[in-house]
């Protein structure tokens, strides 16, 4: 029994070590420090939390951020459940050929990824900005939704379907009535991993950014001069919304998956 | 009839042909960009100049082959930081996986940049790490970490340890309960039991996790350029400035499709031998 309990004493080690960084950030926001170098401790104080907007640029970084994450929510949300709804449903030929390529986007190195896409971008003459940047986010999370909506479509009763079809119902009205319902939490999921992924996305959006900042690529160029205590602000908000999302998602599908 | 038959081409259609136009094209422009010559100026011509590949890994070898060793070392020692985790939560973790493994993905809802910032306040010479322990002597004032391969190891281990305690647990979950007990019952000890019908039964999961954390480790260029100095330069930082600095596009591309096809040839490799399943499935949860 003593192996069990080293294993626990483990796991929470482990837990307290991804943990750390998170505390110090958050910490950090609570600095009362006089300067921009948010480096030692100075005291407690909620100052920062109402100049949380103070500066400009930071703001409009994280504006961006936020509305690219949503863009790229909503249609990779569309185009992805397509492809997961598609897969787990039919089959068909080509499907393995969609299979491997989605699998080849999830696992290419992000920074490969980013590279090919400046690349195309170059070769066409499209000068980069929030446009490309969320036609990159969209490529990278469509997989991702896919793979999400494919594992709901495969486990679902066939037998509801065919009940709505014996009742009278076109195959339009079983879709929105029946199978829909029934696919959205999985839907819904992979559209917050969709939000998830872009909000926090650095190494591909560097590469098609251009002059555009987003919020990941604001706090990149500003680590040489120092990070203001509006980052460690901003890190924090996003962090409690992204857990309270996360938290009542998981507890809203609960009872359902007990039945 | 056909409308049925026309069905999942048209679900598919939309994402399908943004995945070609911004996923299979870009690789195949990259490629052929590799082999071009000429400026961002005066444009580029296709010659077919192999030699761009052999240059670019000349003059990278340094870098290329340590972001590959930094890589390997990174993928070991998660491994072994992880598999106890996993184990843990899969076999005693009760009622409670869903909560540890949240706790475990806790650190995702921080920017990865800024998590790895995090790490360099940390671990700062005067920081509240290294401070505390040279003003009582257990450390030579001239001791640091920042800069050196640990700490960019270091990043990169923390960074990608739960993309390797995921598809463990989801392998070591799978296994049947009955199994163990049946080795017991053969009177294997704990260890044999283990070695034998444990870690066999988990080897898909860990080859998953290989994968999910090798790949992304080894092109990494955020830990070393945060945590690391001109000792530590990845791969990935000489790509990332040849591109965006030096707009040496020929040279950048040849060594991003180096690096790519190093890569991937692993992957397809992994994908022919174990399918794609557990990376799927992972990538699902």
């Amino acid at each position: 029994m003593t192996g069990r309990r080293m294993l626990y004493a483990y796991t929470w080690l482990v837990i307290a070590w991804l943990t750390l960084p998170v505390l110090i950030m958050i910490a950090f926001g609570f600095n009362d420090t006089p300067g921009r170098y948010n480096q030692s401790w100075d005291g407690f104080t909620l100052k920062w939390y109402g100049r949380v907007f103070e500066l400009d640029e930071l703001t409009r970084a994280l504006v961006t951020s936020l509305a690219v994450a949503t863009v790229t929510m909503l249609v990779a949300g569309a185009l992805g459940t397509g492809i997961g709804y598609a897969l787990g449903r039919y089959r068909f030929r080509g499907s393995g050929t969609v299979n491997l390529v989605m699998f080849a986007a999830i696992s290419s190195p992000e920074l490969v990824m980013g590279a090919s896409l400046l690349t195309l971008f170059v070769s066409l003459g499209v000068g980069p900005g929030v446009v490309t940047i969320t036609i990159a986010h969209v490529m990278f999370c469509i997989s991702f939704v896919a793979v999400v909506v494919r594992a709901r479509v495969l486990t679902l009763d066939r037998s509801l379907e065919e009940a709505a079809a014996d009742l009278g119902a076109n195959p339009w009205t079983t879709f929105w009535r029946v199978t829909f319902p029934i696919i959205l939490p999985a839907v819904s999921s992979g559209m917050l991993l969709a939000f998830a992924l872009s909000i926090d996305d650095f190494v591909v959006t560097n590469f098609t950014a251009g002059t555009t900042t987003t919020f990941p690529l604001w706090i990149w160029g500003s680590t040489r001069v120092g990070l203001p205590p509006q980052v460690n602000v901003m890190g924090t908000l996003i962090f409690l919304v992204g857990v309270a999302i996360a938290v009542t998602t998981s507890i809203r599908s609960r009872p359902a998956r007990r039945r | 009839m056909l409308r049925r038959r026309l069905a999942p081409y048209l679900l598919v259609l939309p994402g399908g042909l943004w995945l070609l136009l911004f996923f299979v094209v870009p690789m195949v422009t990259m490629l052929s960009l590799s082999l071009q010559q000429g400026d961002v100026v005066t444009g580029y011509v296709f010659t077919g100049h192999w030699q761009t590949y052999v240059d670019a890994v000349v003059n990278y070898r340094t870098q290329l082959v340590r972001s590959l060793i930094y890589g390997g070392i990174t993928t070991v020692v998660l491994i072994v930081l992880a598999f106890p985790v996993a184990y843990w939560i899969a076999f005693y973790g009760g009622r409670r996986k869903a909560t540890y493994l949240f706790l475990l993905l806790l650190p995702f809802f921080v920017s990865f940049v800024l998590r790895t910032i995090s790490w360099r306040q940390i671990l700062t010479d005067e920081g509240i790490l290294l401070g505390p322990l040279k003003d009582a002597g257990l450390l030579h004032q001239e001791f640091h970490v920042l800069g050196t391969p640990v700490a960019v190891i270091g990043g990169l281990v923390y960074n990608f340890l739960p993309f390797m305690v995921l598809p463990v647990y989801v392998a070591l979950e799978r296994i049947d309960p009955r199994v163990v007990e049946a080795a017991r019952d053969l009177y294997a000890d704990p260890a044999t039991t283990f070695r034998k019908v444990i870690f066999p039964l988990a080897l898909p999961g860990v080859f998953a996790g290989v994968l999910m954390t090798f790949v992304p480790a080894s092109s990494d260029y955020v830990n070393s350029a945060v945590l690391g100095s001109s000792s530590t330069t990845m791969i990935g930082q000489v790509i990332q400035s040849q591109y965006l600095t030096s707009s040496n596009y020929p040279t950048a591309s040849a060594l991003s499709f180096t690096l790519m096809a190093v890569l991937l040839i692993g992957v397809f490799a992994y994908a022919r031998a174990l399918g794609t399943e557990d990376v799927m499935k992972v990538a699902a949860r």
